[in-house]
């Protein structure tokens, strides 16, 4: 077996503020292997962001990486000096962001962005720098990449915007790329243009993908696996459409649940009663126990990271085993 | 929440329409500045320009009907509801609200007939009143109004809170003390404190998480029935608009392109914008296809195409679309789509 692009291990990043710790990420395991992309899903304050930004090292004071290993490619990135984390940064890992205004420079034309960016990883002539950033912007299907290149950021629409941040994150051709909510902002049509470059990069490439979203619908046609996190914790993983099909963890099925076209038309939507607890002092046990309809008082004890079926995790003492029928 | 609630009953023919938009359009226009009027009288070529939002939209909305509208950012849904709701005159065309327009109202009866049309916003942080307590967001109206007299006003309060699903005891409360999801509850007890028959909800679960969007739409679905409400349901998200709908009305650039019954749009959409936006929709039930994607951006509000404002970016697009705006037509009863194709049959 070969090495995974990817392994998180256990990992936890805690953010040790004056109110109290937020267990952020407490104990995120998962696998991304070369050209496979996992959709990494959760609701807002699930941890997932904080998850990417781990992966990339750009969680700042006071938050910190307390455990766990990132393994990319066989070296743990936890472990990098800040100076061995930018050499990999940009080059061989990188991060797609929601808002495409936040990561280009509203005063820089996109070809001195592009440029520095070639130049900070490979030792090239300034105008093969350029000729490379050409390239990537008409591999992201920009029209007339020449002219774009002379552009601001805010000439742009929103999905060319997008577009210029993916042509960036794929300049030095990284092995994985983490996307943090890429298409949220976007379109319906645009969106589909985006996920179709996405499919591409990863087929082309043998690029790994982390595609972080709250949107079951778009993991559900993109991703080959999936990893559904809840409180800080993965509650749940394996490949997509097992998991979409036949749910393990309870969160995962109300989730599913209630994404409307999954119900009947009209008919009430199944739903997850309350909401999510807050990360801070979190009381050990499952965190999902006050809004499960399964719980009991077994749950009050931690729940552990369990393999039911192969290949598929879940964090939960009583799955819905009922429904899951072996492949 | 273990009550069934049935499917929306189709009642589309023989009720009479609550509100009526008839050749309906909002221009918004940026006036020149000084150093602009100067420029053009050095004769540099400026220009006024004028952003067609919403342009000759013919809607009408029965009672009891929950009518979802559709489009991508720009195309100007929002700026629709906002006059349907009456807090927008437009540039042309009636607003008939309950059968009256409603700029010849004045006095006593215009505010009657505005106070049965309420509106609920996208953004549940933006649309209340941080200065304000829970009690007085939701009491401030039907006091005004005289709907209720001040004696009675606390147990009115509690009411409208229990009926949008929030505990009365946390009237007292500032906006800020509730999450997301509570506080959309909070405007919709805002809006039907004034006793409404019909509701704009502009977007208002997009900003939710999935779990907190199913509570939304279910209590939506649970008053329509307690209180007999008619919906004007704006969204970008289909899903939603399928679940919630008894009938779609999809618009591009600021007019309509299709308008039909629920089931039928979603089963064979005809207009090839709805096709494509239906293709693009992802769905939790299809695994690992291959996304393709409309070709072509949004054309700006500024400089629409001509003729069809699809045609740039149509697969089936003629001579003929390019030159000429189609008609919205009827193609089936209740069925109304604007494309040349139609015509070719």
């Amino acid at each position: 077996m070969t090495t995974p692009t990817l392994e998180a291990r256990n990992l936890r990043t805690h953010f040790f503020t004056r109110a109290g710790v937020v267990k952020a990420v407490d104990d995120v395991s998962f696998t991304v292997e070369r050209g496979k992309v996992l959709g990494l899903v959760g609701e807002s304050g699930s941890g997932k962001t904080v998850t990417g930004f781990s992966i990339l090292g750009l969680v700042d004071p006071p938050g910190r990486i307390v455990g766990g290993q990132i393994l990319f490619r066989g070296t743990d990135l936890a472990t990098l000096s800040e100076a061995e984390m930018r050499r990999l940064r940009g080059n061989r890992i990188a991060m797609i962001f929601q808002d495409p205004m936040m990561t280009l420079n509203p005063v820089l034309r996109i070809d001195t962005q592009m440029i520095e960016t070639v130049l900070a990883h490979a030792k090239v002539s300034k105008a093969e720098a350029r000729q490379r950033a050409r390239d990537a912007l008409g591999q992201v299907g920009i029209p007339s990449p020449e002219e774009r290149l002379q552009a601001y950021p805010h000439q742009f629409s929103g999905g060319m915007r997008q577009r210029v941040a993916i042509a960036i994150a794929l300049l030095h051709k990284p092995d994985l790329i983490v996307a943090d909510e890429p298409t949220t902002a976007l379109d319906v049509t645009i969106q589909g243009q985006i996920l179709a470059e996405a499919q591409k990069l990863c087929a082309q490439y043998g690029t790994a993908l982390i595609w972080i979203t709250h949107d079951l619908s778009v993991v559900a046609g993109l991703a080959d696996d999936i990893a559904v996190m809840y409180a800080g914790k993965v509650v749940e993983s394996g490949p997509v459409g097992e998991v979409l099909d036949a749910p393990l963890h309870p969160y995962t099925n109300g989730l599913i649940g209630s994404v409307p076209s999954r119900n009947h038309r009209g008919a009430p939507l199944s739903q997850i009663p309350g909401m999510t607890p807050s990360l801070l002092n979190l009381p050990p046990g499952c965190a999902f126990r006050a809004r499960c309809p399964r719980a009991e008082a077994r749950c009050a004890e931690p729940p552990p990271f369990a393999e039911y079926l192969p290949g598929r995790h879940a964090r939960c003492i009583h799955p819905h085993l009922d429904q899951a029928v072996p492949a | 929440m273990s009550e069934t609630l049935e499917a929306p009953a189709m009642r589309t023919t023989d009720a009479p329409p609550i509100v009526e938009a008839r050749g309906v359009s909002r221009r918004f226009s940026k006036t020149l500045d000084f150093a602009a009027k100067l420029a053009r009288r050095l004769g540099v070529n400026v220009r006024e320009e004028v952003v067609h939002a919403v342009d000759g939209v013919d809607l009408a909305i029965r009672r009891g009907e929950v009518v979802g509208l559709v489009g991508e950012s720009g195309c100007g849904k929002s700026t629709l509801g906002r006059m349907i709701a009456g807090i927008l005159p437009p540039s042309d065309g009636v607003i008939l609200s309950h059968g009256r327009d409603l700029r010849s109202l004045d006095g006593p009866e215009a505010r009657r007939v505005k106070l049965a049309t309420q509106m609920i916003f996208q953004d549940p942080y933006a649309s209340l009143n941080p200065r304000l307590k829970v009690e007085e967001i939701v009491g401030e109206a039907p006091l005004v109004h005289g709907l209720v007299r001040r004696g009675d006003l606390a147990g009115y309060v509690d009411e409208q809170l229990r009926r949008a699903g929030l505990d009365p005891a946390l009237k007292k409360r500032y906006p800020h003390q509730f999450s997301g999801g509570q506080r959309q509850r909070i405007g919709i007890a805002r809006a039907l404190a004034v006793q409404p028959d019909f509701l704009v909800c502009d977007e208002a679960v997009a900003a939710l998480d999935v779990s907190i969007q199913a509570q939304i739409l279910n209590l939506f679905m649970k008053l329509r029935k307690e209180l007999d409400l008619t919906y004007l349901f704006i969204s970008h998200d289909l899903g939603v608009v399928e679940h919630l709908s008894d009938r779609v009305v999809i618009m591009y650039l600021g007019r309509v392109v299709e308008e039909a019954p629920a089931e039928e749009v979603f089963r064979s959409p005809n207009h090839p914008y709805t096709q494509a936006l239906l293709a693009e929709v992802p769905r939790i039930d299809t695994r690992k296809r291959s996304f393709a994607g409309v070709q072509g951006e949004i054309p700006s509000p500024l400089h629409p195409p001509s003729g069809c404002h699809f045609h740039p970016r149509c697969p089936h697009a003629m001579e003929r679309c390019k030159l000429e705006r189609p008609a919205l037509k009827a193609i089936a009863p209740g069925r109304r789509s604007a494309c040349h194709l139609n015509d070719m049959v």
